[in-house]
């Protein structure tokens, strides 16, 4: 047990003296390590930021049904009592006239509603349909339509709906960029261990004569392997943490001119150091794919 | 302890090393092994040392059967076997104590207990004083005699020597027979090949013959 720690600490000491040894070498490959694994990973941030602006907004679609002009309250507020009831509707709450446009002048657009003679608005019922599936969405709203009292139908999800399938989309995305870029990772570091093993041949010959077993010689290779990987992924989370650093204050300006504060979020610390695990596991994986073919070449 | 029956090695390319060779080697013996180059010396100790296989026949060694040997056994059976090059085989980029470490660190030894058996084998050969230099620096009979020390640090019960002194002056390949003539007497088993047929004379010891592939009577 002490030897083996000892040959790990050994290998250990030899792969990090071997990455020292070519620091320009070492130094390019884990950029290239880096910025393949900062794409996947900047596109998640960028999903997850998009996912907490869309946030705000429930998910819960909403029906919203605006009445005809010159109904009043009372045959409002009956509607929203009897559809309140259906089997397929959660809840229905009404929204008179006066009570939207005090809303909309607390939502900022006071400037607006001042120069107004009087309430444009209709009187509105907003519902929380049971049902979300497109297809019954449609036909429920087909059939409020037809309501005598109802001049016009909006369903509020459409957006929601459609920001929900581009960021699945987006999710999707990272995934498929993901793993090419990891694909990559593992060739990169299969790769330079490959050259790193042919040029210490005589080496790993010598140890086989005198009785080293594959497990001993494949070892400092895979430490090798794993220490460029997470090298590797240290700097793609620098470089995410960097862009977005970059990003920020552009963004800020950006969303200041829409009157909204902008706050990005970076990887934090459990998905940076998954990304390190990650990052480190490819790596010993590609060492480990490089040694094995190499050394049954040597055979 | 190392048993030819009728062993045969072609190499690819159909050149016959060794034809129908059967020989039995005692523990504790002390064995030239003679003949021209080319006569199949250098194939018959790659052959108990397990480097290479036969095409035919048997090799048997401490009652194993090499032919039948899993490929992952080899490194354990070839700890017991100290091999000496003609041309060293050392690691040039570290210095001489770390040469005769590596068999120990193959073995799983290290620390303090290895460097002292390091240190052990060097003296024995006469280069502790040149521990930290590199082998590069050192003269071609202080090579071998390295080599020598990284083959017996692990203190082996079989040494093999393949034409240990061939490129060394007299002085320096008498030293060196010394030496082997110095293990056996405690015990280990020593086959050396030379192209000299002289050294049974002179150090004792068994004679073998090859001549193209078969052991001459």
């Amino acid at each position: 047990m002490n030897a083996w720690l000892d040959h790990n600490m050994h290998s250990l000491g030899l792969a990090l003296w071997r990455l020292r040894s070519a620091p320009f070498a070492s130094l390019f490959t884990i950029l290239v390590i880096g910025i393949a694994l900062a794409l996947p990973t900047g596109f998640y941030v960028a999903l997850i930021n998009i996912d907490r602006l869309a946030g705000g907004v429930a998910s819960q679609p909403e029906i919203t049904l605006f009445l005809k002009a010159g109904l009043d309250e009372t045959t409002g507020r009956q509607l929203a009592a009897r559809l309140g009831k259906r089997a397929d509707i959660a809840g229905a709450r009404f929204v008179s006239r006066d009570e939207g446009l005090k809303r909309l002048q607390d939502s900022g657009l006071a400037d607006v509603t001042a120069g107004l003679a009087g309430n444009p608005l209709p009187d509105t019922l907003i519902l929380a349909p049971r049902v979300t599936q497109a297809v019954a969405m449609e036909a429920l709203t087909a059939e409020l339509k037809l309501l005598p009292e109802v001049e016009q139908v909006a369903m509020d999800s459409d957006w929601v709906r459609r920001l929900d399938a581009l960021l699945g989309f987006g999710r999707d995305l990272v995934w498929l960029l993901a793993g090419l870029l990891g694909l990559a990772l593992t060739a990169i570091v299969g790769n330079t261990i490959r050259l790193q093993i042919y040029a210490l041949r005589e080496e790993i010959e010598v140890s086989r004569l005198i009785g080293a077993t594959d497990r001993f010689i494949r070892r400092p290779f895979l430490y090798f392997g794993a220490l460029q990987g997470l090298l590797g992924g240290l700097a793609g989370w620098v470089m995410v943490a960097g862009a977005l650093n970059f990003l920020e204050s552009s963004l800020g300006t950006l969303a200041a001119a829409w009157g909204s504060r902008l706050q990005l979020r970076g990887p934090g610390p459990l998905e940076g150091a998954a990304l390190l695990a990650i990052a480190a596991l490819l790596g010993l994986f590609g060492a480990y794919l490089a040694v094995s073919r190499t050394l049954r070449q040597f055979d | 302890m190392i048993e030819f029956a009728d062993v045969s090695k072609r190499y690819p390319g159909g050149h016959e090393a060794l034809n129908h060779v059967s020989l039995r080697i005692q523990q504790s013996e002390l064995i030239f092994l003679a003949g021209h180059s080319g006569a199949g010396k250098s194939t018959l100790l790659k052959l108990i040392a397990g480097l290479e296989r036969p095409t035919e026949g048997h090799v048997i060694v401490n009652g194993q059967n090499l032919g039948r040997m899993r490929r992952g056994a080899f490194p354990y059976f070839r700890r017991n076997i100290g091999l000496i090059f003609q041309d060293h085989k050392l690691l040039y980029d570290r210095p001489v104590l770390d040469n005769v470490l590596l068999p120990l660190h193959i073995r799983g030894m290290s620390g303090a207990d290895a460097t002292k058996r390091a240190r052990a084998a060097l003296d024995k050969v006469g280069l502790l004083q040149k521990e930290r230099t590199r082998p590069v620096t050192l003269s071609g009979g202080e090579q071998q005699r390295l080599c020598i020390a990284r083959a017996i640090v692990s203190r082996p019960p079989l040494l093999l020597a393949d034409e240990p002194t061939a490129n060394l002056d007299d002085a320096y390949a008498k030293d060196i027979m010394e030496m082997f003539k110095a293990f056996n007497q405690v015990g280990v088993t020593v086959i050396i090949s030379t192209h000299d047929q002289d050294m049974v004379a002179c150090y004792g010891g068994r004679g073998i013959t090859l001549a193209q592939g078969r052991i001459a009577p």
